[in-house]
């Protein structure tokens, strides 16, 4: 009996241990907080700080970016890493976004951004506690007059990637990856699609969403059914779910280096994803890709929010105009390629003076094909 | 499309699905015929394939194109490993199996992750360039029809799979170091009597169901993701699981299970190209792998009989 009872109490342990780890963290680093509010001393520099979502800061996707805006952001103003300059926080889970949010400040900074739609509830609620202080949110819209929304025209970079597909392809056949059909994935898809048809009318482009971001065997079977029936190019806009794309790209390659199977990457330049070694030359099966730059969109917002012009209760739309979206490199395998880069160009121009609109829903699309 | 166009599509991807959640599913058989519930299946499938892909990526310059299959027996040592810890709280020290279990998989996700972090310096590894890809496999895969549909395109592990599940139905049925397990889960005083040593059995239960969930994480890392990162096992432990209680404690029962959640999975995929379902929306599509399940476990299969001394630590001379 008593075995046991030791048996459970381990249990406990363990599991307390986890939960208790947790909150230790958060607490020490509060306790900083009070002391960095107590003293006081600060310079007048304008000091900004970000609360990553789950990924971390080095997600290779957007927290990643936007740490890399504020980097750039504290080397402009020669400022270091720390409570007097720049600084972040992550998240393990959902829960700390608030504490996060609470913590940075206190610890005074200027300015806060939460990063990636999932925190939106928190920002709208820390920010309606904390009137004095301003934040930001990334890629969702909070209606207060201290946050900052910003948003970006994904439509504009997947219809440059669209542009791309369209020439690259062989078959006339081209695949979209989808992850969830959410208004942000819906940008993309409308935005590839209008690209490619206005490039190569007769390219059939195949639409599917995996419902997942994180089920990579999705993403290889819906792969694996597209370039079976004769697609050539695919975009996805999927998260991890993405990967299944490359692996089966790659796998394909490996086994028919003769064949042509493209994929194009989103979010940041997924380039080294689709390395393949076949017989000792490097091959890549990625294109390009759609980049949304939200290290540009933070570091601008930053510097704006330091010239005392914070775009507080607005929405901010980041599009090629703005740096805030582009396209990765071509390919050095493809033949087309300076057609391609020529063409990519060519729109590139239209769409910043205008004469383009890339269509941002499905509604729009339809219009947009009428013309 | 014609069938056989369908058919090309649908088994290659089945197989693909089904194949780490048969390693796993069996992993699973194992440690609860053995009369401990094995709810860590999920992170020692992650500990498994965090295991492949760092030995891959190591490793890969030194043993060529041998690399994946050592990488997977690596997985199964490290799941194997981490599964002894699981072993000693719940049998020896008669900890809650469920308790365990679930430590196990915060366990494991963690420190996979702090690993990743130490060695790499990023929350991500590099993609592997050797792991399994796609073959034709040579003979078989000349017969006509079959041959296209069922050996080409496909992955040595898929077949690898199946065979390990034939192989863990005889050990488990017809031979008596399966018999000894089966009875030490269903009533470790009477195997007592017999002279079995129960802890003993137990311990080598959890164990290969390490191993094996450590091989089915090493697949799915090996063959799907291609890296490692905090996303790449989500929820393939407890589909196996699943897949176990469907196919009722069973080798052969959880293999045809595990196979069956892959093809729901797949038909939600090529679903939409497929004549008489294009004018379904992809939402019932995409949820209905669950539906069948829930269908298949109220309605098909009867009621599923686990072992009878599942969950309960086994005390010597306590009635």
């Amino acid at each position: 009996m008593k075995k046991r009872k030791f048996g459970l109490a381990m249990s406990l342990v363990l599991a307390a241990g986890t939960i208790l780890g947790a909150c230790g963290g958060g607490g020490n680093e509060e306790e900083q907080g009070g002391t960095a509010g107590e003293g006081g001393n600060k310079e007048d520099a304008f000091t900004v700080a970000m609360v990553t979502d789950v990924g971390g800061v080095d997600d290779k996707s957007f927290n990643q970016s936007a740490w890399e805006g504020l980097k750039a952001y504290g080397e402009e103003k020669g400022l270091s890493k720390g409570k007097d300059g720049f600084d972040y926080m992550q998240s393990q889970s959902d829960a700390d976004y608030a504490t996060n949010l609470n913590t940075l400040t206190r610890q005074d900074f200027d300015l806060i951004f939460g990063i990636g739609y999932l925190m939106e509830p928190a920002i709208g609620e820390i920010a309606g506690q904390q009137t004095d202080q301003n934040f930001a949110i990334v890629d969702a819209v909070v209606e207060q007059d201290n946050v900052a929304s910003i948003m970006f025209k994904e439509q504009e970079a997947a219809f440059l990637a669209g542009v791309t597909a369209g020439l690259a392809t062989e078959t006339n056949k081209i695949g979209f990856l989808g992850g969830m059909a959410i208004p942000v994935i819906e940008r993309f898809e409308a935005g590839f699609r209008a690209g490619v048809e206005s490039v190569n009318p007769d390219a059939d482009v195949q639409i599917q969403y995996a419902e997942a971001f994180d089920k990579a065997e999705a993403g290889k079977a819906i792969a694996s059914k597209m370039y079976s029936s004769g697609v050539d190019v695919i975009f996805h806009a999927a998260g991890g779910t993405g990967n299944g794309l490359f692996t089966e790209a790659r796998d394909l390659k490996k086994k028919d280096p003769e064949r042509k199977v493209w994929a194009i990457g989103v979010d940041s330049d997924q380039t080294a994803e689709g390395v393949v070694t076949i017989d000792g030359t490097d091959h890549n099966v990625i294109i390009t890709s759609a980049l949304k730059r939200v290290d540009n969109a933070v570091k601008d917002l930053s510097l704006q929010a330091a010239d005392g012009n914070f775009p507080g209760g607005e929405v901010t739309t980041y599009g090629l105009t703005e740096d805030g979206v582009g396209l990765a490199p071509i390919n050095e395998e493809l033949e087309n390629k300076a057609e391609i880069e020529a063409k990519v160009e060519e729109y590139k121009e239209k769409i910043k003076n205008g004469e383009i609109t890339v269509p941002g829903s499905y509604a729009e699309l339809k219009t947009f094909s009428a013309q | 499309m014609s069938l056989m166009d369908i058919l090309l599509i649908l088994v290659p991807s089945t197989l693909l699905w089904a194949t780490p959640l048969i390693f796993t599913a069996l992993g699973g058989n194992f440690s609860e015929r053995s009369g401990v519930v094995n709810i860590g299946l999920e992170g020692l499938m992650v500990i498994g394939a965090f295991a492949a892909i760092v030995f891959n990526l190591t490793f890969v310059d030194a043993l060529g194109a041998s690399t994946p299959w050592v990488s997977l027996l690596v997985a199964m040592a490290v799941g194997a490993l981490l599964s002894v810890l699981h072993a000693v709280a719940s049998i020896s020290f008669r900890a809650d199996q469920v308790v365990s279990g679930v430590a196990i998989n915060l366990l494991a996700i963690g420190a996979a992750l702090f690993l990743v972090k130490l060695i790499y310096g990023k929350g991500q590894t590099d993609i592997i360039q050797r792991g399994f890809s796609k073959v034709d496999i040579p003979i078989l895969g000349d017969i006509p029809v079959i041959g296209p549909i069922f050996f080409q395109n496909t992955y040595y592990t898929s077949y690898l799979a199946i065979l390990v599940a034939i192989l863990a139905w005889f050990v488990m049925y017809k031979t008596p170091f399966g018999l000894r397990l089966r009875s030490v889960g269903e009533h470790p005083m009477a195997a007592d009597t017999m002279g079995i040593n129960v802890i003993k059995m137990r311990y080598i239960g959890v164990i290969i169901s390490g191993g094996l969930a450590g091989i089915g994480g090493g697949v799915y890392a090996q063959a799907i993701s291609s890296d490692f990162g905090h996303a790449t096992i989500s929820g393939q432990g407890f589909m196996a699981l699943a897949a176990l209680i469907f196919g009722k404690w069973h080798p052969l029962g959880a293999m045809g299970a595990a196979i069956f959640f892959g093809f729901a999975q797949s038909l939600s995929i090529i679903g939409n190209s497929l004549p008489f379902l294009e004018n379904i929306p992809s939402v019932y599509l995409a949820i209905a792998p669950y539906v069948l399940t829930i269908l298949a476990l109220t309605g098909f299969i009867g009621r599923a009989e686990a072992p009878k001394a599942l969950s309960q630590p086994y005390i010597k001379g306590s009635r």
